[in-house]
């Protein structure tokens, strides 16, 4: 079938919001992790990185999928495309 | 468990779901309060004198037959249920059965292990494992629900019309699970002997009958309410330990909120071990051992003789001297305890060479623990190459593990079996959940254990060590063994030797807990590794049934036939991993971790392409997985060690070695390699049908019809 104007737009936005949070889980994990060495200042006992590495890469792995389930039921129902229950 | 049905009407409307899931609810609280009531009368029972096989054998029978139970009470013939239990798995449930299906008896027992053994490069695993989730949803989840099939070489086959790739699917499926479930039934035999006292080939053979009873009569509807029942026990189990040891230590009951307190702690004293003079005496003891053997070694046969004729003269000095028989004794076994000959001197002394050059490092040769990487990147010029490999491997492992995550078909497979879309969607983010629980508890367990080890074992003279110590070590001494190398009857750090799988297995012993509680833990591992073992058979049982047979041999196959055939496929399967793993291969490790190499070098790239550009076709597809998976495999074969004797190769490793990239990371030149691939060779040929450029647009939107 032709893919309307409509399903386009929502495929667009799709892609904006996948390439947004796939930008914060390469930064929280590979950014964070190449400069590891001078992110070494103390977060509550922990050096920073280390933290990051055992528990706020972690969390916020759980935010970004959390957030994007979110997102796009909220996207599905905008643009008509959500199931039917 | 009296009363728990999983029979449902095939028609189900929200409000269906709705009390289907109240039902899910009200089973599995009953069955988690049933399980604590389960441990406090086994505490009792303990209390008044119950032994401790005793208590380890009611632990593993009682856990098989659990989950033999809900495996028949969930059997089936019928495919949608066998295949992917019905499509009406709610998605907190499906997430807990990911998290059981996920974590291996590897991430149970030995995670936090390696973390107490390498410190900051352990979390490579940590964050790999978990971060991979995030391809998961963004990228695979969704849009597999919404194509509604039954297994992956499934997606394959329609979106690269026709059984190339298909077939190309099924053999990177097989590939990667069969490694992976001989691994998890070799974890189950180890459990069951520690459980029960049986042989090893019987424990095998015991957990498969639990394994295959559940998987054998009810295909994944089964393996799926097993599994939520295995979560509830592994963490339960993992978790009640640590939170009592940081209790011990701390008096809070969160360790994860305070362990890093602990982690200054250990480093401190980390600095002090370094300089301490008792610990640099052991070490020169070590290097001396080294250096003796080096000398051995550089001519062996000369060595060998005058090793021969001082152990038989000490022989003959005794009898002449007329000395007790035991001492006699000892002295002919030690000299009959001499290598037979030149090549086996020069075996066994390179590997005590190694293995004493290995200990005679600082802190018994372990990093400091919050150091990241090794080296120093302000050093001089080696220290900065290794300052940067470590980091590069680093890097490359946690991309390794991340996208052979979201490329390992049994895990993808669970995201068929949600009801909708957008429960899909929810059940990754309860998926990543229920294994962050475990995951972001494994580095604290490690530092706190090692706390315990630098401040109270430390300096302990060796008649007041605690009892744990010398149970372990009578147990296994390939786990832990403590030697007074200095002979000063004081317990130094370099003098204990430890492997890492007994730090979840003995902390419930640390931290002073019953015996009830350490049946516990290791019914734990067994849960992670059954259930784990349950989606690779069934993964690798319908790639064979339903891909293979189904879809390619015989199209017109009745249902009943497939599942059938679904069912005996299993259990051939079954046997042939448990006779694989009954041979105790060497390197068992290594192939696990290669597994995810393999995985995200074959799927990923066809995967996510099929799904986000609609140009890729069958022949890109067909070579991408080819190439990609044959680059990795030939890195892997030219510098692992054990691949290199299995195909003979003979240049040296630094040649083949890529930028220093480690073996285990070989899928970092195959993934890149696979996305190129399949892009300039689906540019070069005709693009795909309309009716696959349709199966894109469809998977793309959860519900497509005309706005």
């Amino acid at each position: 079938m032709q893919v309307s104007e409509n399903h386009q737009r929502y495929w667009q936005k799709n892609l904006r919001i996948t390439g947004i949070l796939l930008f914060i889980w390469f930064v929280v994990t590979y950014v964070v992790g190449y400069y590891a060495r001078d992110l070494n200042f103390t977060f509550f006992g922990w050096p920073f990185s280390f933290w990051m590495g055992a528990q706020g890469a972690l969390i916020i792995y759980c935010v970004i999928i959390w957030y994007y389930a979110r997102y796009m039921g909220k996207l599905d129902q905008e643009h008509g495309v959500a199931e039917e229950e | 468990m009296a009363g728990m049905t999983f029979d449902h009407g095939s028609g189900y409307s929200a409000a269906d779901k709705a009390a289907f899931k109240k039902q899910l609810n009200k089973v599995y609280g009953w069955y988690t309060g049933g399980f604590i009531i389960f441990i406090i009368v086994l505490a009792i029972a303990e209390q008044m004198g119950l032994g401790r096989a005793a208590i380890g054998l009611i632990f593993l029978l009682a856990t098989v037959a659990l989950y033999a139970g809900i495996g028949v009470m969930s059997r089936t013939n019928d495919a949608s249920e066998y295949y992917v239990a019905g499509r009406r798995v709610p998605a907190i449930y499906n997430g807990m059965a990911t998290g059981a299906d996920w974590m291996s008896g590897a991430s149970f027992v030995g995670m936090a292990g390696t973390l107490y053994l390498t410190g900051y490069s352990g979390l490579a695993f940590i964050m790999g494992w978990t971060g991979g989730y995030c391809l998961v949803a963004l990228f695979l989840a969704p849009y597999l629900r919404k194509f509604g099939q039954f297994t992956i070489p499934d997606f394959l086959g329609a979106r690269y019309d026709g059984n190339l790739v298909r077939m190309l699917g099924i053999l990177a499926a097989i590939l990667c699970s069969f490694t992976y479930v001989v691994a998890q039934i070799y974890a189950v035999g180890l459990i069951t002997t520690r459980l029960s006292g049986l042989s090893f080939d019987i424990g095998v053979f015991v957990g498969l009958g639990g394994i295959l009873v559940c998987s054998f009569l009810g295909g994944m509807r089964a393996v799926t309410w097993t599994q939520v029942a295995q979560y509830i026990i592994l963490i339960i189990a993992y978790l009640l330990p640590v939170v009592w040891l940081s209790v011990k230590q701390t008096g809070v009951p969160i360790p994860q909120a305070v362990y890093g307190f602990q982690l200054e702690k250990v480093t401190a004293q980390e600095k002090k071990l370094i300089d301490d003079p008792k610990e640099k005496e052991v070490i020169a003891i070590f290097k001396k051992q080294a250096d003796d053997l080096g000398a051995k070694l550089k001519d062996p046969k000369a060595a060998l003789a005058a090793d021969r004729e001082a152990a038989q003269k000490k022989v003959d000095d005794l009898k002449a001297g007329n000395s007790p028989v035991a001492e006699v004794q000892a002295a002919e076994k030690s000299l009959a305890a001499l290598p037979k000959d030149e090549e086996a001197a020069k075996k066994a002394w390179t590997a005590a060479k190694t293995a004493a050059e290995g200990r005679a490092k600082p802190l018994a040769g372990m990093p400091r623990h919050a150091a990241q990487y090794a080296g120093d990147p302000k050093g001089d010029a080696a220290a900065q190459k290794a300052f940067d490999t470590s980091r590069r491997n680093f890097l490359a492992l946690v991309f390794c593990l991340m996208v052979g995550t979201a490329a390992l078909p049994h895990i993808l497979m669970r995201y068929y079996t949600t009801p909708s879309v957008r429960e899909a969607r929810e059940s990754v983010t309860w998926s990543l959940f229920f294994i962050f629980l475990l995951y972001f508890t494994a580095p604290a367990l490690a530092v706190l254990v090692k706390y315990e080890v630098f401040s109270v074992l430390v300096g302990t003279p060796f008649d007041k060590l605690p009892g744990w110590i010398s149970q372990w070590s009578r147990v296994d001494p390939g786990l832990l063994s403590v030697v007074d190398i200095n002979k000063d009857g004081i317990f130094q750090l370099g003098e204990m030797k430890i492997g890492g799988d007994i730090i979840v297995l003995a902390t419930p012993e640390i931290g002073g807990l019953p015996y009830v509680i350490s049946g516990m833990v290791a019914a734990g591992g067994l849960a992670a590794a059954l259930s784990t073992a349950d989606g690779l058979l069934l993964t690798i049982a319908n790639a064979l049934s339903h891909d293979l047979y189904y879809k390619m041999i015989d199209p017109n196959a009745p249902t009943a036939r497939r599942v059938m055939i679904s069912k005996m496929l299993l259990l051939v399967v079954a046997v042939l991993a448990a006779m694989v793993a009954a041979q105790k291969p060497a390197d068992i490790l290594f192939l696990v971790s290669a597994a995810f190499s393999f995985a995200a070098a074959a799927f990923f790239p066809v995967l996510t392409l099929g799904i986000f550009w609609k140009r890729a076709n069958k022949w890109g597809a067909a070579l991408g997985m080819a190439l990609g998976l044959g680059i990795t495999f030939y890195y892997m074969a030219t510098t692992q060690p054990w691949l290199r004797g299995v195909f003979g190769v003979t240049s040296s490793v630094a040649d083949n070695t890529w930028w220093g990239i480690s073996p285990i990371s070989a899928g970092l030149f195959g993934v890149p390699l696979g996305f190129v691939a399949i892009i300039v060779v689906s540019l070069l040929t005709p693009a795909p049908k309309p009716e696959v450029q349709e199966l894109v647009e469809h998977v793309r939107y959860p519900n497509l019809k005309a706005a």
